[in-house]
């Protein structure tokens, strides 16, 4: 097709675009991602955005672990209310993160509430434990004491025990007790005061409560924190698989200073947990040590409880005086270090402010996605009237491109939505349509050149040629320009900002995609038909040539 | 020869010339009376910031039919300190604001308005920002412009040349600066969306500035060798030739942010949406001056002082006597940039030609 040298097919590229095209549509349609995911400002819902709070000499605290261990406790929290489509990410880099919480729906307050809280890891002597669920059939004695048993299988695998390391180090000599067993210390059932007065003090009612309870339920391995450190607790373990009927609580989780997972070099090669105390927590760890060493299990145990949930329950096989412990058990790698960050991280690991809580109403939601489409609608429809006015025909192919790249914009962003969670805010829409300006901005430059190539009096032809080899490089660098704020804004901003910048980014590369892949190939094919090549007075291309230009155009105007 | 020419038509052809840059001193004047402008009322008014940044909370209530005193009553029961300032927003909604309060006492004034205006509690729209909140975004805007110039101003010395970098930057302080003094001046309200407006125009500006600098460099490539046209007269024609797209492009880009200007204000009342796109349109205003008015006689100024540029000078005038630097050197531009071009094309042309 090409009487010039430039080889301008404009067949393979709306082949090309076809294809794009159909691979969007195609997975819009097979994921059913026809929806767009939409914002909290647009639906209704609560957004807090946490920041860590750097005090003095503790810059080195706010790492990345750290953030994201942060995440992983309050995302536990959030999913507590089980609010679908519930977010909890971390944005931005380095120190400079922050943690941001979404919420649909109604629930403002409670969120507010529960991702405010902080340190809520306790120790807590176990004083009772049972299966996940009350088995109706033996025994109708509800006294927790005296139901120890149950869950023993179950537990005796991650049947952990507290051990002081010291003797650990020192050659086993002092430390004849290896045995896991469960069933190690039978003795009699009414042994210490304490034990009898915190089942007394527990009563009935924590009676009825462990007996209700049913860790399999959902609901149940919520958690969600909100215990009372100075009260008995009636709770699951995480995993919903066993009950327990805790004493209050004897250690602190801000007590502990440090904890980390270590592999068993000498012995078994086993994986542990080390732990530190402070001095504080040290006297009061020693305390329930010596207190429960001697009791049967499973009073014998303290549970580590975080957010009101049994992390793990070790037995305690000596008093630990030294402000030190390990916590052995069958761990894997895995198991090892997650427990170890919980003791670690438990009390969350950094103190955070909260920078900004937004309660958006459906109503003003509802308003705003109105607002957003009708401004973006008008905008769209002025932008048409004033090419068509302008560039009269040529406007056409403007509004055909801007169409494609409305069309493109939706099914990416739909796309987007399903597979990284992309959803559109109300900035991210004002992005949108400011992009409008951006993209008809490409097809003006190009046009205008084509006008200047006739006005030296190249045929159209040659002129869409000429004119598109200058223009592609102008829309390339102002679409780089474009894009590199686009993407630092990103990089960079934080909260609704980053929004924009992504719909600003994507929206140039379609600009881009729709430039290349159909508004040049469309002009090339309209340069082939009469009424452009006439320089048509309505066409846009009646560009007149400067008299004296080297071409000598026998481009006759006013033909007709 | 048929026809009216169009202003288009005119402008290419150097009929119609508008010396923007021999008339530099004057826009440079209007551009500094603007600056000195803005840093006075910045400095003696500052910027009327939002809660975001000074912290504070924000309640909307969505009923018709609530005044300002039945707000400031039930304000004065839910017992809060500080003094709130309270508006309506359109017809149907009020605006209350206070200072940071804690989440007990945001929770005992939604309670408070929800039982005083019969409206469900989630109905009322709320916002409560903690008061470093605003010094982390400032930080990280600024943090996002340092990085931003730096590599603008490396990718353009790249695409472009050194020279056009600073001009481009500079147009874009000044559009900022000005788009932040109108700010001051007027009292407008400064939010994180104004914050992304200003940000936006800094990529706008520089897209601007782009296409006149694309075009500049055409023209003067090779120009010290000649001596038919100074930098300023090349300059000047091609920021002549762009001005049809620069006022297209202008108002193309003014057209949607216009209407967001419109939903928003009169849709939505005060919102992120209006806070947004007066920000925009203001900027957008603005940097479309300055590409014309302010970038490219920077750019031609800084250029002229090259020895190349000086001796270029010296022989054009010597040629074609100092008046005529307008209409007449333009007119040979067309024909010079036509001219480095035409012959490769020719041939093909004629091919082309053949029509019906």
């Amino acid at each position: 097709m090409s009487t010039t040298s430039y080889t301008s097919r404009p067949g393979r590229s709306f082949i090309a675009l076809l294809l794009i095209f159909i691979a969007l549509g195609a997975s819009v349609f097979i994921q059913g991602a026809t929806e767009v995911r939409l914002g909290l400002d647009l639906r209704g819902g609560t957004s807090v955005i946490l920041q860590p709070r750097i005090s003095a000499g503790q810059e080195g605290k706010v790492t990345n672990e750290s953030i994201d261990q942060a995440v992983t406790i309050i995302r536990q929290r959030v999913n507590s209310l089980g609010v679908a489509e519930s977010e909890v990410v971390a944005q931005g880099s380095g120190t400079n993160r922050q943690i941001l919480i979404s919420v649909p729906g109604e629930s403002g307050e409670r969120v507010v509430e529960l991702v405010g809280q902080t340190a809520e890891l306790r120790f807590r002597q176990v004083l009772a434990t049972g299966g996940a669920v009350e088995v109706p059939a033996p025994a109708p004695a509800p006294a927790p004491a005296a139901t120890p048993s149950g869950s023993t299988s179950k537990l005796s695998k991650s049947a952990p025990y507290f051990a002081d390391p010291a003797p650990i180090v020192t050659p086993k000599a002092s430390t004849p007790e290896p045995a896991p067993a469960p069933a190690s210390t039978p003795e009699s059932t009414p042994e210490s005061d304490a034990q009898a007065q915190a089942v007394a003090a527990a009563g009935e009612l924590l009676s009825q409560q462990f007996a209700a309870l049913d860790c399999t339920k959902e609901e149940s391995t919520r958690g969600g924190g909100g215990d009372s450190p100075e009260l008995p607790l009636v709770t699951c373990d995480r995993d919903g698989s066993a009950r327990y009927v805790l004493g209050p609580a004897e250690v602190l989780g801000t007590q502990v200073k440090n904890a980390s997972a270590a592999i068993d070099q000498e012995g078994s090669g086993g994986w542990f947990v080390s732990l530190d105390f402070n001095k504080e927590g040290s006297g009061q760890f020693s305390a329930v040590t010596q207190r429960v060493v001697s009791l049967t299990a499973p009073q014998n145990q303290v549970a580590i409880v975080l957010d009101g949930l049994v992390v793990s329950a070790p037995r305690i096989i000596s008093a630990i005086t030294g402000g030190s412990a390990q916590i052995t058990g069958d761990f894997t790698q895995q198991e090892a270090s997650d427990l170890a960050n919980v003791l670690k991280y438990g009390s969350l690991p950094l103190a955070f402010d909260r920078g900004e809580i937004q309660q958006v109403s459906p109503t003003l939601g509802t308003d705003q996605l109105r607002a957003g489409l009708l401004a973006g609608g008008l905008g769209l429809i002025l932008v048409v009237i004033y090419s068509l006015l302008y560039y009269r025909a040529l406007g056409l192919v403007t509004v055909g491109s801007l169409a494609l790249a409305a069309l493109m914009l939706y099914l990416t962003v739909a796309v987007l939505g399903e597979n990284i969670g992309f959803t559109l805010t109300l900035a991210g829409i004002a992005g949108a349509i400011v992009a409008i300006g951006i993209t008809a901005d490409s097809f003006i430059i190009y046009f205008e050149r084509l006008r200047d190539e006739i006005r030296e009096g190249r045929s159209l032809r040659s002129a869409v040629e000429m004119g598109w080899q200058r223009a592609r490089r102008t829309i390339i660098i102002s679409d780089i320009v474009s894009l590199i704020a686009a993407l630092l804004l990103y990089i960079f901003a934080i909260g609704n900002v980053r929004g924009f910048a992504f719909a600003l980014g994507l929206t140039t590369v379609i600009d881009l995609i729709i430039v290349f892949l159909f508004t040049k190939p469309i002009i090339t094919v309209m340069a082939n038909l009469k009424f452009f090549r006439e320089g048509h007075p309505m066409s846009g291309l009646n560009a007149h040539k400067v008299p004296g230009a080297t071409f000598a155009a026998k481009n006759e105007k006013g033909s007709n | 020869m048929s026809a009216k020419l169009s202003f288009g038509d005119r402008l290419y052809r150097g009929e119609k010339s508008f010396n923007f840059i021999e008339n530099r001193r004057r826009w440079y004047g209007l551009s500094a009376f603007l600056i000195i402008t803005s840093s006075l009322a910045l400095g003696l008014q500052g910027l009327h910031l939002g809660i975001e940044f000074k912290g504070g909370s924000e309640f909307i209530v969505n009923k018709a039919g609530v005044s300002v005193p039945d707000a400031r009553a039930a304000m004065s029961k839910a017992n809060v300190p500080g003094e709130p300032i309270i508006q309506t927003i359109g017809s149907d909604k009020v605006r209350i604001q206070t200072g940071v309060l804690t989440s007990v006492e945001s929770s005992r004034v939604a309670d408070v308005l929800s039982s005083t205006f019969s409206v469900a509690k989630n109905e009322i729209d709320t916002r409560l920002v903690g008061p470093s909140w605003g010094e982390e975004i400032t930080r990280k805007a600024l943090t996002a412009l340092a990085v931003f110039l730096l590599v603008i101003i490396i990718f353009l010395s790249i695409a472009f040349e050194p020279k056009m970098a600073v001009a481009a930057i500079i147009a874009l302080f000044h559009d900022v600066w000005i788009t932040v003094g109108i700010y001051s001046l007027i009292g407008f309200e400064v939010t994180p969306a104004t914050v992304i407006g200003f940000l936006t125009i800094l990529g706008y500006s520089l897209y601007d500035t782009v296409v006149v600098f694309d075009k500049v460099r055409e023209n003067t490539r090779g120009i010290a060798g000649g001596s038919r046209l100074t930098y300023s007269a090349a300059a000047n024609l091609a920021v002549n030739q762009t001005l049809v797209r620069s006022i297209n492009t202008s108002v193309v880009a003014l057209l949607p942010v216009g209407s967001i200007l419109f939903i928003g204000t009169g849709v939505l009342g005060a919102g992120p949406l209006k806070d947004l796109s007066l920000a925009l349109f203001i900027g957008l205003i603005v940097g479309t001056y300055s590409s014309i008015f302010v970038a490219t006689p920077f750019l031609a100024a800084m250029r002229e002082r090259e020895p190349a540029m000086k001796a270029l000078s010296k022989r054009v005038n010597a040629r074609t006597g100092k008046s005529d630097v307008g209409a007449a050197a333009v007119a040979t531009a067309a024909s010079t940039a036509t001219g480095e071009r035409g012959p490769r094309n020719q041939p093909k042309r004629k091919k082309a030609k053949k029509r019906k």
